[in-house]
């Protein structure tokens, strides 16, 4: 049976809209929301959406269900007044220091307060300011651009299944913040961003490098090389009117040069090299039966995730460093001799569509002598502001090349861009690798889709290979607890924290529609087929490299250089929970009681050694401590007596270990 | 373990009986009050000084034939009349005791316990008679009201379930499980006409069977024991005073929507309701009244007493049950209603707890009896917390449509003036309903009070709380009062209300402050209607009802703050410049000890003058002058 | 944390956060009654102990921070045994109560940010105006009121009261 309803006068029909805002919307009607994502769940605060509805009054049109008859009017002085005043309420609370803001040009709140007609503030500002977290070297936070609509929050949970900020306290005083009031770092944030993705102000944006990347260009005993990542090339566009999902690679190359960076290469080159190093493991591991499900290791918000919540699972994660990585090492390689320059000279910047690879550059195990095999990390926003600072007209650039040998790529290596690429690149090669024939249609089409869980299986040589392909970590979550249960199995998981993966990721274009998404996927794809070469296996400079310096997939200096360890982290940075005394002169005792060993009964150890220490009177020369996490959680329940770290701990050996070092202190 | 009626009603009958021929009954009200102010030490001296008399003194009644010689001495819930704390009833006799002090047991006890005569000095005195009240009855606050709900609250002692047994209780619950399908109680409800009592005044009839009709496996009854609103405590009263009646009411409601577990939610401020509901609870338990499988009925129901932590946003429905849910009391948007997703994303019913207390007297005595007091629209009595200037202060139930004179003339004794003085026409308003609800005048003083008269004039019955204000009250300082009460205890979700609130605040400072132009007035209204309009949970929704309630009714009060720069009650210090009268001043120099700002200066023993460009207005010096030669004008 | 106030020492902290957890069976839906249950114990939200409990129950710890937060009766932060509230009114602000609150800043130890002695023995607050403009500077240390205080007077005060603590804690 049709429905209709009234929406300012005009019989409309509707047919399972989720809820009368979309019905709106679909008319053409673009009501204001800052709180209102088709992605995330219905929050109902930011209160601009509201419509009159005859005999119910001011609603709010996001968490009304569309019902037949329903008369609706959208746009009424008293409507028109009451989100100008909203509008005026948040001016008068939150900064607005437009012009400096990161977010300036980007901004709904200043989109808004434009376009609904608010020209003055009559109240009074009077928010206190709160202090900037600067301690990521991902994201800013500023609290006090932040008008509370929680997005952030949501999509930090809902997306992502992490919940490392929440509102905190009450009323005027809400703020979003990270547990306790502490820095981004210091918590279980993994830098994926996109909570500045879906943030409508400037209140958590990402970290810029642009100052030091200006330094380094301008310094002239350096060689400053770009490498793009492929998500990069679709969506840059959207910054200089191109639609979204425009390939401007070329252009992109020509005014990298004409910043002054001297050699431009190519993400997706290294993308084919780790297709090669990851799709060996994968048959390596498959053949052995052994650490299956094979993780991709691409996504740094996956892996520090994995790290955190998983560490069970760190043997599963593929060793192989993400392609920016992989570029990092061998660029930081081959380019002192092919340059003629000292390594220390070489600087290697990444154009990234990711917050997260601000932090993986980072990783103490990507440096090489102290030195960062990745100096610098720019967003694919702060590559096109520094276009923009300099005057360069985007759109008026005639194409250039990629840089040899490091900007060569096969479409392969380009798909890693999007959720399901590298799954489809590993194929392409594992294909032709296990069954020995040549890959005709190399188009997985199965490992493609909007799906944020697709599961496949693939038979080669009659073998099945069984995949799932995931984008955002909460999917992922319950998929490993899946596997965990016994409920799933599977040979290859490809995990991408982002929605759509790196095309979707919080360094691109600002974005809130999933439109644009869908526009740089297919641009992704686009690529892909314009390439002359699919397959990582047909890359020749790939090959060239590995005849020079890498011998074969897996070898022993392929391991050295594009592969990688993984290690539990904990979740929060604190000190110990002091049980005992406080006293550095005794014997220190120390009981991991992080998740991991706690579930392993960690507890239990813990009581049975105070008990011991009260019942043997040794309160005065041993100290206990619960400790939130040591970072050994594959190993728990872990205990430290002294100096001694006791991994797969039991009460009873902690108890031996404590009384032979009492004894000998007696 | 009760299996039937029956057996319900032999302990009713043992239990009047026991207790109908005990010699006399000592009653200590025990209400959050009159424990302030000391009344568990009368009740332990009463107990030590009877037995020190010889006589048998019990604290808890036996079901036994032998109680003709002895003395019960037992606490009740509030009974009330608090300000007249602490308060001791002596039964048969009914002697009513006001202020006792430990120093009066003894007599208490030689004089009425024993001889049976009353003690004047502890009686009350009506304020404009003088006439000495030795019964309850004889007390004006009590003679015109009809309590029904409160009818045994400060009578009998909530923690003994078989007192409340005694007066026909559980009876209802027998006949709603036995005699009644779900439907039947919804009807009967609804036919009652029972609103709902913590604010909107929503059907409640209504409520249960839309939560009724839901196909579930799982449904929840909630009671919202969280009265955060300053100034009322006629929840507390009666779950402090007879906590059986509100989880009879409870399991009725399960009975009749099918819902096998429930929660009471309690704010934490409220340490001795919490205690006596888990008493309470647990005497059900014991008794087969709660739990699996009730008098035999095959009806299973949890009950849950779960204490707050603070929050006056927590009163809202949807924020209280995040809050049982272990989240930040934040509202939601409705829909959807609890009735069809409340708490766990299950059906649930959500009552105050003065509509559940009023449940088993409908399903006992029938709807008609209800219906028999109150107005059409609204029947039954509501409760009211009389606070202000007004004699007499404390806990009242009086029918819906009664009317402001009554309740502030007669039960209140009149209004008390700023000098202490009691008058019968000075009243200036009366705020009914708290920080959500609006003003009422003197217009209003015959207008019958009822869910609907109230909201036609922008007022709400809300909480019950009636405040009642002199001619010396600012009407500006009271607006401000109230926002700063919403604004502090906004959950800050909702923008309209975070800021608004926040705004609103702001604009009645500069008004006080004597910042505000003819323009901070518009702005204000705006404002107010603003996040009125537009407020996600109603508290945010009738957090401006006291401003703009207040501009209406004072509107001229208003802009003499903002045109004329002048406080017409004389409360806000800045628009009172302090002048010196000369005839008056004696050149004391105290004034100019005091002013913070050396204002003020003079030659000794002669008049001093105010240097008015130096004055900030603080006061100070209007306070100190003992010769009243400082007046603000 | 110190024994000053004569508070057994955390011998079975740990143990009786895991008591409490255990009484609740480890269900964060009874988020509330376990946060009241530790402050019962403590007097406070230890953030360690917050720490570990929101891994317990397996919810985030920024989310256990925004209930804690949300609600007025969580503390978390101890507050010292004598609150010295100072009122920073207009008339007290001219009359000098900022160099009151230095006053006690430097004999305390305290600052902007820290608020409470380690000890636990005091904690300063600044306070809106107090209402009691004749008397000013107006500190008010629990419920007794101290008028027109100054920076030496406020410093004896404090001494009169630590030299009172230290009497009674030799008497325990």
């Amino acid at each position: 049976m049709k429905k209709t309803l009234e929406i300012n006068g005009k019989a409309v029909e509707f047919n399972g809209e989720k809820n009368l805002l979309e019905v709106i919307r679909k008319e053409n009607i673009d009501l204001p929301t800052f709180c209102y994502h088709s992605e995330l769940s219905i929050y109902g605060a930011c209160r601009l959406c509201v419509v009159e509805v005859d005999g119910r009054g001011v609603q709010a049109s996001c968490s009304l269900a569309p019902e037949s008859g329903m008369k609706v009017r959208t746009n009424t002085e008293q409507l028109r007044n009451l989100r100008k005043i909203y509008i005026e309420l948040l001016l008068a609370s939150y900064n607005h220091d437009c012009p400096t803001c990161a977010k300036n040009n980007n901004c709904k709140l200043q989109e808004l307060a434009y376009k609904l007609g608010v020209r003055e503030i009559r109240f009074k500002r009077n928010q206190e300011q709160l202090p900037v977290d600067n301690s990521s070297h991902a994201l800013l936070r500023d609290s006090n651009k932040c008008i509370l609509c929680g997005d952030c929050v949501r999509a930090c949970e809902e997306i992502q299944g992490i919940g490392a900020i929440d509102f905190a306290f009450r009323g005027a005083k809400s703020v979003v913040s990270p547990a306790f009031g502490k820095g981004l770092s210091h918590i279980d944030c993994v830098d994926c961003g996109q909570c500045s993705r879906v943030c409508p102000t400037g209140a958590i944006v990402p970290k810029s490098e642009v100052a030091e990347v200006w330094k380094a260009i301008e310094d002239n005993s350096k060689v400053v090389v770009a490498q793009i990542a492929p998500a990069v090339r679709v969506a840059i566009g959207e910054e200089f009117g191109y639609k979204s999902g425009t390939i401007v690679t070329g252009q992109l190359i020509a005014a990298l040069k004409m910043l002054g960076f001297d050699k431009v290469f190519d993400s997706s080159f290294t993308a084919d090299l780790t297709v090669i190093e990851e799709a060996n493991e994968f048959i390596e591991r498959k053949t052995k039966n052994e650490n299956l499900p094979l993780f991709t290791s691409c996504c740094p918000a996956w892996v520090k995730y994995v790290e955190q919540y998983f560490p069970e699972y760190l043997h599963n994660l593929s060793t192989c460093r993400s392609p920016q990585q992989m570029f990092g090492s061998i660029a930081k390689s081959i380019l002192p001799d092919l340059l003629g320059k000292k390594r220390e000279d070489i600087v290697v910047v990444s154009i990234m569509p990711c917050t997260a690879k601000k932090v993986e550059a980072r990783r103490p195990e990507f440096s090489t002598d102290g030195l960062q095999d990745v100096d610098y990390v720019l967003t694919t926003q702060e590559l096109a502001n520094m276009i923009k600072q300099v005057g360069i007209k985007f759109e008026n650039l005639s194409p250039e090349a990629f840089d040899l040998p490091l900007g060569f790529k096969t479409g392969a290596g380009v798909l890693f861009g999007n959720s399901g690429g590298v799954s489809e690149a590993v194929l392409r090669y594992a294909y032709e690798k296990i069954s020995g024939q040549i890959l005709d249609n190399v188009d997985f089409k199965e490992v493609r889709g909007k799906n944020a869980i697709r599961e496949t299986s693939i038979q080669i040589n009659g073998q099945m290979i069984n995949l799932c392909i995931i984008h955002g970590l909460k999917n992922a979550k319950n998929i490993v607890k899946q596997i965990q249960n016994g409920e799933k199995h599977y040979d290859l998981i490809e995990v991408m924290a982002c929605p759509g993966g790196c095309i979707g990721g919080a360094g691109q274009p600002v974005y809130y529609d999933e439109e644009t998404r869908n526009n740089r996927t297919k641009g992704i794809y686009d690529c892909d087929k314009m390439l002359q070469l699919h397959k990582s296996q047909e890359n020749p400079y790939v090959a060239d490299l590995y005849k020079n310096i890498l011998k074969e997939p897996n070898s022993e200096v392929a391991h050295h250089l594009l592969h990688t360890q993984y290690k539990s982290k904990k979740r929060i940075k604190e000190g110990a929970m002091e049980l005992i005394t406080s006293d550095s002169s005794k014997l220190q005792v120390s009981v991991c009681v992080g998740t991991n060993c706690f579930i392993k009964g960690s507890q239990e150890i813990l009581k049975k050694l105070i008990n011991y220490v009260e019942q043997n009177n040794l309160t005065d020369v041993v100290d206990i401590k619960a400790n939130f996490c040591m970072e050994n959680c594959d190993e728990g329940p872990s205990v430290t007596v002294g100096d001694k770290l006791i991994k797969k701990c039991s009460a009873e050996s902690a108890i031996r270990t404590l009384e032979a070092l009492v004894s000998q202190i007696a | 373990m009760l299996k039937s009626l029956d057996e319900l009603k032999e302990i009713a009958v043992k239990y009047n009986n026991s207790s109908n021929i005990l010699k006399k009954r000592v009653i200590v009200c025990a209400g959050t009050g009159c424990v302030a102010n000391g009344s568990l030490k009368i009740y332990n001296q009463l107990v030590k000084k009877i037995k020190e008399a010889g006589i048998d003194c019990i604290v808890e009644l036996k079901m036994e034939e032998s109680n003709e010689s002895k003395i019960l001495v037992s606490e009740s819930g509030c009974q009330g009349f608090c300000q007249m704390g602490p308060l001791v009833t002596i039964e048969p006799d009914g002697i009513h005791y006001v202020k006792v002090k430990v120093e009066d047991v003894q007599e208490i006890v030689n004089h009425t316990l024993v001889l049976g005569k009353p003690i004047d000095r502890l009686l009350y005195v009506d304020p404009l008679t003088g006439e000495h009240c030795v019964h309850t009855q004889d007390i004006r606050f009590y003679n015109r009201q009809s309590r029904k709900v409160l009818g045994l609250c400060g009578h009998i002692n909530p923690s003994d379930i078989h007192e409340y047994i005694a007066k026909n209780g559980y009876q209802a619950v027998f006949k709603a499980l036995t005699e009644m399908t779900d439907k039947d109680i919804c009807e009967e409800i609804t036919y009652a006409g029972l609103r709902g009592r913590g604010g909107g005044g929503f059907p409640t009839g209504r409520k249960w069977e839309l939560t009724r009709i839901q196909k579930s496996e799982k449904k929840y009854v909630i009671c919202n024991g969280d009265e955060g609103d300053p100034g009322a405590f006629m929840d507390r009263s009666v779950m402090e005073g007879n906590p059986h009646s509100v989880i009879e009411g409870m399991i009725i409601a399960a009975k009749a929507i099918g819902a096998d577990e429930g929660y009471i939610y309690v704010r934490t401020e409220y340490p001795f309701a919490v205690r006596r509901l888990k008493i309470a609870v647990k005497q059900a338990e014991e008794l087969g009244l709660l739990g699996e499988n009730i008098m035999g009925t095959g009806f299973n129901f949890k009950l849950h007493v779960m204490e707050g932590a603070g929050a006056f946003v927590c009163g809202e429905e949807t924020a209280l049950m995040s809050s049982i849910e272990g989240k930040r009391g934040m509202p939601k948007p409705k829909p959807p209603f609890p009735a069809q997703s409340g708490l766990f994303g299950k059906p649930t019913v959500i009552n105050n707890v003065e509509t559940l207390a009023s449940v088993p007297q409908i399903i006992l005595y029938g709807a008609k009896e209800f219906r028999s007091c109150g107005t059409e629209n609204s029947p039954g009595t509501k409760t009211f917390a009389l606070t202000g200037h007004v004699a007499n202060t404390g806990l009242i139930e009086v029918p819906f449509g009664s009317t402001i004179r009554e309740i502030v003339y007669n039960i209140g004794g009149g209004v008390t003036l700023s000098d202490g003085t009691i008058s019968s026409n000075g009243l200036k308003a009366v705020q009914i309903g708290g920080p959500s609800g609006g003003c009422l005048t003197t217009e209003h003083m015959d207008m019958p009070l009822d869910f609907d008269s109230l909201s036609g004039i922008g007022a709400m019955v809300g909480s019950g709380g009636l405040v009642v204000m002199n001619k010396d009250t600012c009407m500006v300082k009271m607006a401000h009062f109230f926002m700063q009460f919403t604004q502090n205890e906004s959950c800050g979700k909702c923008i309209p209300c975070r800021e608004g609130t926040k705004q609103m605040l702001a604009l009645l400072e500069d008004i006080i402050e004597g910042r505000a132009t003819g323009e901070t007035l518009d702005i204000l209204e705006e404002l107010a209607k603003a996040v009125q309009k537009g407020s996600l949970c109603g508290l945010g929704k009738t957090a401006p009802n006291p401003v703009l309630s207040m501009m209406t009714q004072f509107r001229e009060e208003y802009e003499a703050h903002v045109i004329q720069k002048k406080c017409p009650a004389k409360q806000c210090k800045a628009l009172l410049s302090p002048q010196i009268i000369p005839e008056k001043c004696k050149g004391c120099g105290l004034c100019v000890k005091v002013c913070p700002v050396n204002a003020i200066s003079g030659v000794r023993k002669e008049a001093h003058y105010i240097n008015e460009e130096l004055c900030i207005k603080c006061g100070a010096c209007l306070e100190t002058c003992r010769l009243n030669a400082i007046v603000g004008v | 944390m110190s024994s000053h106030n004569g508070d057994s020492l955390p011998v079975r902290k740990f143990e009786k956060v895991c008591e409490i957890l255990k009484s609740y069976n480890y269900d964060s839906t009874k988020l509330i009654p376990i946060l009241q249950t530790i402050q019962e114990e403590y007097r406070y939200l230890p953030e360690d102990v917050m720490i570990f409990v929101a891994s317990s129950l397996d919810i985030s710890p920024a989310k256990l921070y925004g209930v804690a937060t949300f609600y007025a009766h969580f503390a978390l932060e101890p507050k010292g045994k004598y609150v010295i509230k100072v009122c920073d009114g207009t008339a007290c602000h001219v009359k000098g109560s900022n160099p009151v609150v230095e006053a006690i800043e430097l004999k305390l130890g305290l600052n902007d940010k820290k608020h409470t002695t380690d000890d636990l023995l005091f904690t300063l607050e600044k306070v809106s105006c107090l209402g009691a403009c004749g008397l000013a500077p107006v500190v008010v240390i629990n419920e007794d009121v101290y008028s027109q205080v100054n920076p030496q007077t406020i410093v004896e005060i404090i001494d009169k009261i630590i030299t009172m603590e230290n009497n009674n804690a030799q008497v325990a």
